[in-house]
Parts: C-alpha cells; structure tokens; sequence
C-alpha cells in the first residue's frame, strides 16, 4: 500500500518539480519582458496619441485615429519656429562642446601634466550637479552682467552642459586606443600632424560621431536649464512645458514620435553595424 | 607642430585651454555669482544689495524644511526602486543577452529618445483619473470610489522613477557585463550555491556599476521639479520648484540662490559620505 502510493506520487511529483525547474529558470525572463513592456509603454501612449482626433482641448483620451495631426504638423501657432530653434541649437553645441571634449580628452588621456586632478574634478562637477543649480547659477551670471537673454544665451547654455559628456565619450575610447600606431607612422617620418591627421582621427572618429550624437540628444531634449536661460525664445521643451498648462495638442505628440523614431533608427544601424564589423573581425581572426 | 614638438610641456595646457576657459566662464564663475547673489538683500524692485546676509540660509532652511526633505526622501525612494528594477533587467540582459544584447540594451535606452516632458505628459495620461490604472485600482479596492493617483507622492515617485531609470540600468549592465563567468562558475565548482555565488562573486564585482547608477539617479532625482509639477500638486512640490518659482516668477534671487546651494551642499555630503562608505575611487575616473 505504501509502496504503491509512492511509486503513484513519485512522477506527479517530478512534473511539479520540472515545472518549478521551468519557471524558475524562466523567472528572470519573464520578468525581463515585463521590464521591458512597462519601459516601453508611455512612448507607445505617445506614439498612439500622436493618431489621436481629440473631441476636445484635451488630447487625453482616446476618440478616433487620424493622419491629420501628422499632415499639419506645424498648425499649432509656435510649433514650427520652436522645433527649428531647438534643432539650431543642438546642432551647434553639439558641435562646438565636441571639438572642445575631444581636446580635453586627447590632453587628459595622452599627457601626464600638473593640473590633471583638477582638470578632471572640473569635467566631473558639472555632471553631479543638479540641472537646476546649473541653470540657476547661468542665469545669475547673465542678470548681473546685463546680457541679452535669447540665442546666445541658450548656445552657451547647452555648450557648457555639453563639455563633460564629450569629454567622457571620447575619453572612453581613446584609453583603449594603441599608441603604437602613432609611433609607427611617426617612425615612418610622419609629422605630428600628419600623424594626428591620418592615424588618430579616423581611429577616434567613431567616439567623435558618437560624442556629437550624444550632445545632440541632450540638447534637444533639456528643459531646466533651457528655461531658465531662454528669455523670450522658445525650443521645443519649453513649447510643451507651454502647452501642457493647457492641454498639449497632439501635435507635440507627432514632433516627440518624429524624435523618437530618428534616434532609434541612428540607434538599431549603429548596433547593427557594430555587430556587422564584430562578426567580420571574428571571420578575419 | 614644429613649435609644439619643441615645448611638449605646453601640448597639453594648450589643448584644455579652450575647453577649460569655456566651463570656468559659464561654469564655475556662474557658480561664484549664485554665491554672491546668496547674501545679498533688498528688493527687486529697489535692487539687491551685497551684505553679507546669511539669513538668506537660515530662512531658506526654516522655511522650507519639508520641501528639503521631501526631494531628499522621494528622490531616495525612487533610486532604490530604480535600482529594484534595473539590477534584474541588466543582469538578464548581460547573462542571457547573448548576440542579441546590444539591440536589447536599446530597450533600456529608448525612454531618453522621447523628449523628458512628453514622456512625462505620457504619465499623465497612464494614471488620469479616467485612465486604466485609476479605473483597475477602484475595481479592486485598492482606490476608494474617489482615490486618484495624479496629485499624489506616489504618481511623482513613479515618475521620477521612470525618467531616471535608464542612469540606473547602464552603469549596472556595464559593470556586470564586464564580469568574469568562470569566476562564478569557480564560486560554485567550490561549492557556493547559485545564491552565495552571487552574493559573494557577483553582487561586489557590480559594485561599481551599481554606485555609478545610483549618484547618477539620485542627483537630477534631487533637484528635479518636472515630476512633482506636471504629476503631482502642490502639496507633493520639491525644492526644486520652489527654487524655480523663487527665480523666474517672483524674482526674489537672494533666497533663491541660497536653496540652491543649500540643495548643492545637502547633495554633495551625501554623495561624499555614499562614496566614502562604499569606498570606490570610480568616480572621477
């Protein structure tokens, strides 16, 4: 009777132990595209309510797909001028913060010099202090010398939150960066800057892209400093901080789906290309 | 090049110094100018005058105690939901990611592609009284017939939550990525179970990764006034709105100035104390 009982309970009981086997090795898994769903699920809100035909002021709830709001993107009065400011912005101080980290980078990674320290204290400062005493401070500064608030004040702005980053992009890759290279072709009676021009370069420009992309992406997107330095200008950001007061039309919607979709696409061929070349270094190995 | 090839002691200086110049102009001057601006007093409308008045500090302190301790409480709330969140998602992604992990790890990222204050708006609309969330928690009781999640401490820690998440779950894939396997794999040949592997092996190797992720969420967390302005109401206000309304709508900088370097300091000794405790010279690279 035991016996029996035992031999009857002994595969139930390795099904309920497979099927712990299972889940436990799945656990983390499944929690991953949990993850991953609830990472994901206010830029598909964004992206849906960007086909939205609001009945009302309020582009909160959903009553109807349409291709309008993308057809007239720019018919909110400020939304046109605003997204150009911001793509202006970006672009010039994604610029100019980049040639300016990439000089830095090159100083802390290749010399040993007096000053080194600091001069990294210096780059880590501005990326552990809040947006807004960074935004606070630049606007004391503007007050108490009487500048003019707009452009200018903005490009400053964005450069001056740029640095940093470029400077940790760029170093990044160029401490894993053989400086045989150089002496090679310094051997091979290359000048300094031949040498720099020919060999550093292109062995770094792939942290140049992306240290520009970076900045881009960190200027189109800021807000706090932006609004506190902006005067009467106004990027995109400050156009939904705006709008959202009184309900943000769907058209915000249309140009953050627009973003979104340029960086992913930057983003997935970056990756895909790296892969590409990873596979074809392993094929040549 | 012949010049610098000649005083190689200058190369350096001579790089950093656009890049330096520009950061010590509108980075660290700015900060000075906050400082000066900290103690002075008057009006705005009859200016304000430099005196050496301290009890801007005193005051900002007295009376605004409850939004200090609210921003240092919420944003130490959502950096340990962040972390929570992040550790299994990047060690999923790290250990089991296999080829595909690079395109994974875009997931994490693509909430930084959608402009901050949409996917915050985004929010808004997930957890609107008439949304899905309010309608499920009155469902099941969780909400009473009224409950609302808008306009409550947890809608802003959500939201600060989610806005940071991507800070947290980089540095931590990039710490457990670098890790060994055979090291665990030798924890556990000697005996260590799955568990006390990790404890031992894994969970101190991501030590790095895991201070990184932290400063870097706790930080903009702090100073942030997005979140409790967009999600909550003002009973759920930061400093960081204070700060904001204090300089740009009711011009009174002195006091403002002082809150913000009241916020830098409360930061940065915690930041200290963290990195003294968890003993990482990571930081400043």
């Amino acid at each position: 009777m035991t016996a029996a009982t035992a031999t009857a309970a002994r595969p139930r009981e390795s099904t309920l132990a497979r099927f712990w086997a299972f889940v436990r090795h799945n656990l983390l898994t499944a929690y991953a595209i949990l993850a991953f769903a609830y990472m994901l699920l206010p830029i598909a809100i964004v992206i849906a309510f960007s086909f939205n035909n609001p009945a009302g002021h309020f582009n909160y709830t959903w009553s109807g797909f349409t291709l309008n709001n993308w057809i007239h993107w720019d018919a909110v009065p400020g939304i046109r001028s605003a997204l150009i400011l911001s793509l202006e912005i970006g672009l010039l101080a994604s610029l100019i913060a980049t040639a300016l980290g990439t000089l830095i980078a090159l100083a802390l990674v290749r010399y040993g010099f007096r000053g080194r320290g600091a001069t990294n204290i210096l780059i880590f400062l501005p990326l552990s202090t809040p947006e807004i005493v960074l935004g606070a401070s630049l606007l004391t500064l503007f007050l108490n010398i009487n500048a003019q608030f707009g452009f200018t004040t903005i490009l400053i702005a964005h450069v001056m939150f740029c640095i940093s980053f470029a400077v940790v992009t760029v170093k990044a890759r160029l401490i894993g960066f053989d400086r045989h290279l150089e002496e090679a072709a310094m051997d091979l009676g290359a000048s300094e800057w031949a040498t720099f021009s020919k060999v550093t370069l292109p062995l770094i420009a792939p942290a140049i892209l992306a240290s520009l992309l970076l900045c881009f992406a960190i200027s189109i997107d800021d807000f706090v400093v932006t609004y506190f330095n902006a005067g009467p200008r106004t990027t995109f950001p400050l156009f939904v901080w705006g709008a959202a007061r009184v309900g943000a039309p769907p058209q915000v919607n249309v140009i953050g789906t627009a973003i979104f979709g340029v960086a992913v696409v930057a983003m997935v061929g970056n990756v895909l290309f790296q892969m590409r070349r990873e596979r074809s270094n392993a094929s040549a190995a | 090049m012949g010049f610098l090839h000649r005083h190689r002691g200058f190369t350096p200086y001579l790089l950093l110094a656009p890049g330096i110049a520009f950061l010590g102009i509108f980075f660290v001057v700015p900060l000075f100018y906050l400082f000066v601006e900290s103690l002075k007093s008057g009006s705005f409308d009859f200016g304000y005058t430099f005196d050496w008045a301290w009890s801007n500090y005193w005051d900002a302190i007295r009376n605004y105690k409850g939004h200090f301790i609210r921003s240092i409480e919420y944003a130490a709330i959502a950096t340990l939901l962040a972390l929570l969140f992040s550790y299994p998602l990047a060690y999923w992604i790290a250990f089991r990611g296999g080829r595909w992990k690079n395109l994974l790890l875009l997931f994490i990222v693509a909430p930084f592609f959608v402009t901050y204050l949409i996917r915050t708006l985004a929010w808004e609309t997930i957890l609107a009284d008439s949304g899905p969330v309010v309608g499920f928690l009155r469902d099941i009781h969780v909400l009473g017939p009224d409950g609302r999640l808008l306009a409550t401490s947890v809608a802003v820690v959500a939201g600060i939550t989610y806005n940071f998440l991507p800070f947290m779950a980089l540095p931590l894939y990039v710490s457990l990525e670098q890790i060994d396997q055979r090291l665990i794999e030798a924890a556990q040949d000697l005996y260590a179970s799955k568990w006390k592997a990790f404890l031992r092996v894994t969970l101190p190797l991501s030590l790095p990764g895991l201070v990184a992720g932290t400063l870097l969420t706790f930080i903009p967390a702090a100073g942030d006034f997005i979140n409790a302005q967009l999600l909550g109401s003002p009973k759920q206000h930061m400093i960081g709105n204070v700060i904001q309304s204090k300089f740009l709508e009711l011009t009174d900088y002195p006091s403002a100035a002082a809150m913000s370097f009241v916020l830098m300091a409360a930061i940065l000794i915690m930041v200290f104390a963290y990195a003294r405790a968890v003993g990482t010279e990571q930081l400043t690279g």
